[in-house]
Parts: structure tokens; sequence; C-alpha cells
């Protein structure tokens, strides 16, 4: 077998020989502690759960083409902000990367057999599938009006609806993530291929290393946030509501505590998705690897000190929002030092624009939006028109859907011919993204100015001077769904119908390129050795495909 | 379709620069960004032969530099954003008092000549004016698009926000802190008028009894004036049972507490001695009044906080 590790050989893997082949019974699947296999296992459900949320946003859309809401009811169109938000922030957005491109590519890069725990990778799946369905449960059997935010005393008090259920589903999932945070640091730590020094390590790698870290860190304070405020619904113990002597903005620190570096969680993985496919379809090195490599730590460790900028007009001190304001724009520095050197990888490069790279172009150009509109929101007076509105729902869609999804769909590309050994057909693949990327500005530029305008955000109903902007962005969501839908037909009908993939389609660096595709289940027939810094990537030679 | 948004204090003006210069800042970084990537993916792509020389190995002196010109970018802009927040933390003295309190889903307003209003706020144009504000239930955030300035409306607390309107009209007030289910109709009318037709509302819309006036009845009700005096003097052990400190000339003045610390008594310190009075332990006297919590609405609250601030006297606000 260890022919078949032999670098560049066109084609290898079949079917039998690969992990795909190593069983095929539904036990095969749900029993199955090979890193591959549950990767995909996530893939499938996180897709599901993106097309819920996606679902519920464009009933969301649907409904604010007309002035005074053309659902009916406004308990119904909370319900339903509510449960895109849930469902795209906690089962899509955080786990979407390091489950499943992480799962089955971080092995794959260090050169591993698998991940350092994986029967705690395969537990970890239980328990997100556990607390997805209980909220699934009790969003479709009633469902919850208080935003993703649960803010108190409205969701401990006041609030009807499922929210205790709601909570404990996120609170289960919570536990999914430490456990995959847990995973990829013990891995990365301990399982590199011989010569795999840390600054040999691959962006992607030291980008889930950082991910990791905040996963770790943040997420039990989720978790006792969520405990707290189902006790104090549950038994009135006065935490959070002030009639019964609590803090109503202590659950605001709080939850923010987790929910800005969760912000991180979401695009870290974006960036070192980015960091790798640039350098391969420019072929050149990352420029400034160990500046992306400090930028991403910088980020895990500013990011937990920025939380108090979601309240700079909750009603805490002037200095404390001092403090955060001047974070906030340390925060940005290193986003904005990677987009310089993802520019800087291109100059005097041979750029190729297959569908990885054209997403990842589109994440560079909507991230960066979504970065500088940033800038608006940290600054303080302007802070004060803008939070709340339309402006800071444009901002974030900005960055973990113009930015997040647009990496994810890049890496999804990229590694495709990877994880299923069939390579997307090449055309449909670039006008998904280019689809993509123009539907994201129709869908949300108009926000930016609707904000700007004063449009309170989580309105069921508006003054009708806000309509115009709201159909134009109705209309380009519509363009934005068929963006989605495309690549969700495609990619499909790729796994059955597309061209068998070579071991290396993109004649790119990392080891995971050196074993077949698909690969065997044992990962690598002899465990490769590194001898060089990553990304050693040289000018095409003029045989070589362009 | 309406684009620009009507600019009608101060402050919001200088917001509208700030926001202009972010915007004009951004788009040149996006040129910048856009542009070098256009540049390169037609100059450098991979079936153009042009020579490309020979690559940059060493690469900090040009991450140092945009690095450094991006901190001090960023650092400006916050200087910016933070001097005009600090004016929003900084209320003129003497300014016109208007009492808001947040219910799911209305705004009700209260004036010192006892005026009442619901979802609607008149007020004078040219003059400063400060809003006392708090919630019943949930929190609430008290939004004028039109003057830039937005605060959250919390329960249990009083929180302030000050402007001073320079255009008269009619503007839109929203609530932007998710409430509930009618969040969205928790939204009303700010009515900013000349100074005389101002003074022609307030007389149009009295009730008879000011805040004040309304107060007194209220303290003597709740049962303040047993211990406080029936006029607010303070009770002596001849007068009364127990001894309890003067009110008049309270409002506006440095209160000395037990443990040394010297508060200003203002609404939000007065509500709280109302509220949580063994918080509030005022040096030299005992801890015996009862807490009001619960037993008094907002409402009451705000009349016998006026009744209370009408005992400061000469003294006034300090």
């Amino acid at each position: 077998m260890s022919a078949t590790v032999i670098e560049g050989r066109p084609n290898s893997g079949t079917l039998e020989e690969s992990y795909l082949g190593d069983g095929f019974s539904l036990r095969s699947w749900l029993l199955t502690t090979d890193h591959k296999r549950i990767a995909i296992l996530y893939l499938a459900s996180i897709t599901a759960f993106f097309f819920i949320g996606g679902a519920a946003a464009a009933l969301v859309r649907y409904n604010l083409m007309v002035p005074e809401g053309m659902i009916p009811s406004a308990e119904t169109y909370n319900r339903l902000f509510t449960m895109h938000g849930v469902v795209m922030v906690w089962f899509f957005l955080v786990p979407a990367v390091p489950v499943t491109l992480g799962n089955f590519i971080v092995p794959l890069m260090l050169g591993a057999r698998d991940l350092a725990f994986p029967r705690l990778n395969l537990f970890s799946w239980y328990l997100f599938m556990l607390g997805g369905i209980v909220v699934l449960y009790s969003l479709f059997t009633g469902g919850v009006d208080t935003g993703w935010t649960f803010y108190t005393p409205l969701a401990t008090t006041y609030a009807k609806g499922h929210v205790v259920a709601t909570v404990v589903g996120i609170f289960i999932s919570g536990f999914s993530s430490i456990a995959t945070g847990l995973n990829f640091i013990v891995t990365i730590h301990r399982l590199r291929a011989p010569g795999m020094t840390w600054f040999r390590m691959p962006v992607f790698l030291w980008s889930l290393y950082a991910t990791s870290a905040i996963l770790v860190l943040a997420t039990p304070v989720l978790a006792m946030t969520l405990l707290l405020l189902a006790f104090e619904r549950l038994f009135h113990i006065g935490v959070f509501d002030p009639a019964m002597g609590g803090d109503p903005l202590l659950f605001q620190h709080l939850f923010w505590f987790y929910s800005h570096p969760a912000v991180y969680i979401m695009i870290l993985p974006g960036f070192g998705i980015v960091s790798e496919i640039v350098p391969a379809f420019s072929r050149k090195p990352l420029f400034g690897y160990s500046f992306v490599v400090w930028a991403s730590i910088g980020i895990a460790v500013i990011s937990f000190l920025v939380w108090g900028h979601h309240m700079f007009v909750a009603g805490t001190s002037l200095f404390s929002a001092l403090v955060f304001s001047i974070l906030s724009y340390m925060v940005a520095v290193p986003s904005a030092i990677k987009v310089f050197n993802w520019i800087g990888t291109m100059h005097k490069g041979f750029i190729r624009f297959d569908a990885p790279m054209l997403y990842a172009l589109g994440f560079i150009g909507l991230f960066t939006m979504g970065g500088l509109t940033g800038l608006f929101v940290a600054a303080l007076a302007a802070d004060v028109h803008l939070t709340q509105t339309y402006f800071v729902v444009a901002h974030f869609h900005y960055v973990m859907v113009g930015g997040m999804v647009s990496a994810f769909f890049a890496g999804l590309h990229y590694w495709w011919p990877k994880i299923t050994g069939r390579m997307y057909p090449e055309m449909w693949g670039r006008a998904g993204a280019l689809i993509i990327f123009i539907g994201f500005h129709l869908t949300f530029f108009p926000q930016f100015v609707l904000g700007y305008l004063g449009m309170p955000r989580r309105y069921h109903s508006y003054p009708p001077e806000f309509q115009v902007l709201n159909v134009l962005s109705s209309a380009g969501a519509t363009i934005l769904a068929v963006g989605y839908l495309l690549p969700l037909a495609y990619l499909t009908w790729s796994l059955f119908r597309g061209e068998r993939a070579p071991a290396n389609p993109w004649e790119a660096t990392g080891l995971e390129w050196k074993t077949p595709s698909p690969p065997p289940t044992y990962n690598f027939a002899v465990t490769p050795e590194v001898d060089r810094a990553p990304y050693s990537y040289s000018p095409p030679t003029p045989q070589a495909p362009l | 379709m309406k684009l620009w948004l009507t600019a009608a204090t101060g402050i919001a003006a200088q917001v509208d620069y700030l926001i202009f210069a972010l915007t004009l800042i951004s788009c040149a970084v996006l040129a910048l960004v856009f542009g070098l990537m256009l540049r390169y993916m037609f100059k450098y792509r991979a079936g153009s032969d042009i020579d490309r020389g020979a690559v940059a190995q060493k690469t900090w002196r040009v991450e140092t530099a945009w690095t450094a010109a991006t901190l001090l970018a960023f650092f400006g802009l916050f200087i910016w954003g933070a001097g005009l927040y600090v004016q929003l933390f900084q209320p003129p003295r003497d300014a016109l008092r208007i009492y808001v309190i947040g219910k799911q889903f209305m705004w009700k307003v209260e004036h010192d000549g006892g005026q009442r209003e619901i979802d609607a706020i008149h007020l004078p144009v040219g003059i400063d004016v400060q809003l006392v504000m708090t919630s019943e239930d949930v929190i609430h955030d008290f939004s004028v698009p039109a003057f830039r300035i937005k605060h959250d409306v919390l329960p249990g607390r009083y929180e302030t926000l000050w402007f001073r309107v320079d255009k008269p009209g009619t503007y839109h007030l929203f609530c932007t802190q998710l409430c509930g289910i009618d969040h969205a109709n928790m939204i009303g009318q700010i009515v900013a008028m000349p100074k005389a037709d101002y003074q022609k509302w307030l007389s149009q819309s009295a009730t008879g009894d000011t805040l004040a006036t309304a107060g007194k009845t209220l303290f003597m009700r709740y049962g303040c004036s047993g211990c406080h005096g029936s006029s607010g003097t303070g009770g002596t052990q001849s007068q009364s049972t127990v001894r309890a400190p003067s009110l008049v000339g309270l409002y506006g003045s440095p209160v000395t507490l037990t443990d040394g610390s010297i508060v200003k008594a203002d609404e939000r310190y007065i509500r709280d001695c109302i509220l949580t009075p063994a918080r509030q332990r005022v040096a030299s006297y005992l801890p015996v009044m009862p807490s009001f919590a619960g037993e008094m609405s907002e409402e009451d609250l705000l009349k016998i906080i006026a009744y209370v601030k009408s005992m400061a006297g000469e003294k006034g606000p300090s």
C-alpha cells in the first residue's frame, strides 16, 4: 500500500480502499471513530441546520416586504428571527468549520492517524445532535421570542415560550464545542508528524488552535450563564431580575463575555482556510507567515477583552465604554494585517481562478467591508446612533455570513476532491461564488442605509419610509438564496457523477494532499516527514496544467 | 426614498461628520483593497507571462509599516468617537427634566407641571432637556434617530439622557431593545416646538396638580410624613417617635453615609433611599426606614421625588 503515498501520483484510491469503503452499514457510520467519517456526519448535520436557519431568514425577509408585515402575527415573526439566530449561531456558524473541515483535515494536515481522542470526537457529535434536537423541538413546538441574545429580565420573567428548553439545548451542544476544542488542542500538541515544528504548521492549523483555545475557555461561561438564566426562570432566584434583587446588566456582561469571543470562533477558521487557498492558487508562499500566525493568537487573546462594546448604550460607565472602545479598535488591527497579507501573497503570483479561489477572494472583499463597518460601531458616538439598528445587522452579516460562509464554501470546494474523491463541476462552482457575492451585497448593503436612517432591528412592522430599502434587501435575498442552493445541488450531483479526483488536484503543498483522494481509513501508509516551511510554492512549470 | 436623515440636535450634526469621515476612510480602504486585488488578478493571472522579478523574502518592514499606519488611524477614530460620546455624559446643570417610564409596550411621560402623555413627548427647542428614564418591566431603549441618540431604559434604576433640539418638528421615537411581542409597536413621537408654543401646550395640558403637589399628597398617604415631618423638615424625638433626616435642601446636596462615603442626592439616590433604604444609611441616623420596593409604582415614586426636589429651596442643585 505504500505506493499510494507517492507524491504526485495522478490518481490512487478506489472507493473500496478509502475510508468511504470501510463499511456501508448505518452502524458503520453511527459508531465510527474515524475523524473523516465523523466529519461527514457533522457535514450532513450542519447542512440541515443551515437550511433550517436559512428558511427562517427567508420568512423574515418575506415579512419585511411591506411596512405592516406580511406575516400577520408579530409573535410568529419574533419567533422566526429568534430561531434564525439560535440555529445559525450555535448550530452552524460556531461549529461549521472546526467540526467538518477541521475534523477531516486537521489530522491529515498534521500527518496523523486520527484526532487524539477519537471516541470523544464521536461523543461530541452525539452531544451536538442531542442539543440540536432539543432546540429544534422547542423551536417547532412553540418557539421562543427573546431573540438569540436572551436578554433579561425579558427572557427570565416576561417572555412566554420554551426558553428553558432552548437554552438547555444550547447548553448541551456547548459541551460538544468544548470537547472538539480540547481534542484539537491535544492533537496539535501531540500528534504532529516528525519535522512538523510549530512554525512549519499551515495557518489553518494555527487558526483552529486559536479557535479551540477560545472554545475551551469561553464556552463554559456561556454554559454557566444559560444555567443561571434557566434557574432564574424556573425558581426565581433573583440573579438578573431587579424586581427580585438581581442585576439585568449582569446577564449582558456574562453573555457577551462568551458571545464576543464566539464571533472569532466563527471567523478565525475562515482566516485559516483563506490562508491555505490564496497561496495555493497564487503559486506563492503566504506573505508574512509569522505575522499571520501571531495575528491569530493576538485575536484570540484580545477577543476576550472587548465584550463591553455591545453595551455602549446599556447603562455601563463612561470609563468602561472608553476602555472597550479602544480595545475594539485593537482587535481590528490583526484582522487588517491578515487582509494585507493575503493581498501581498497575490503580488507577483501566478493566480488561477478556480472556484475555491473565487470564494476566497469573495471572502476578502466581504470581510473587509464587514471589518470596516465595525470601525463605525467601535467609534462610541457613532455606535450610539447605529447600534440596535439594521446597520449592526448588516455589519455582522457581512462578517459572519459574507465572510465566514464564503470561507466555508472556499474550504469546502478546495478540500471537496480530498473528502469525496470527486471533482465538483468547475463552471458551476465559479457561478456559485459569483452569485453569492452579488446576492450578498444586494441583500445586506441596503441594510447599512436603513440602519443609518434609524430603522430598528427586530421590528415586525416599520414606518413606511423604510419600505423601498427593505424591498431591495428582500429581492437581493432571493438571489442569495439561489447562490446557497446552487452548491447544494451541484455538490450533491458531483457525489455521484463528478469526475474522479486525483490525490492532489491543485498541486498544493500540505500533507493532506500526499494521501489518496479519498484517503484510506488509516490516512497515511507511511508516516510522512516534514522538512520545510509550509507553502513552499514555486512558479508553475511550463507543462503544468493551468 | 430619502437617503439622508434630519439632524435635529447639535450632536446629530457632529455624529454625522464622524460617520461621514468613517465612510470616506472605508471607501479609501476598499478602493485600495479591491484595487490591488483586481490589479493583481489581472496582472499576475497565471496565463500572463509578465516578468515577476524577484519575490521579496523579508516582509517585516512592510508589515510594521501597515500595522503602525492602521494603529494610528484607529487611535484617531477612537479619540473622535470618544470625544463626542463624553458629551452625552455631561448633562448641563439646569436642563429641563422630563420623566419617562417604559412599559410593555408604551412610553409614559410625566412633566414637572403634572402634564402626562403616552407615546409622545412635547418639548421646547433651544433648551437643554434631560430625560430621567426607568422601566416597569423589561429593558427598553429610548431612541430618536433624528437626534442620533439612544439609551437603554432599565427596570429598577434611573438612566438619564440629555439633548437640545434645534429644529422644531415631529420625530420618530423608537424602542430599540427587543422588549417582547409588540416591540415594534412601542413607538412614539417627539414633538419639538418653539418656546411660546410649548408654553401654550403646557398650560393647555395642565391637570391641576404639579408633580410636586401630587407628591406631597402621596408623602402623607405613604406615611413618609410620620417620620420626616409633615413638611419634610425631619422628625425630632419630641414630634414623632423616630428621628429621621430633614428633606429640606436635601436634593442636590452631598450626603455622608455611615461608611464615610459622600454621595450626591440626585433622583437616583432618592429613589434608592425609598426602595433600598438599608443600603443607603445616612450617618448618625438609625437604619429604621422600611423599604417601599414593590409598594410604590414608578409614577408615585416620580411624584414623591419631585416633592423632595421641590424642597431643595434656596440651595438648589449643586
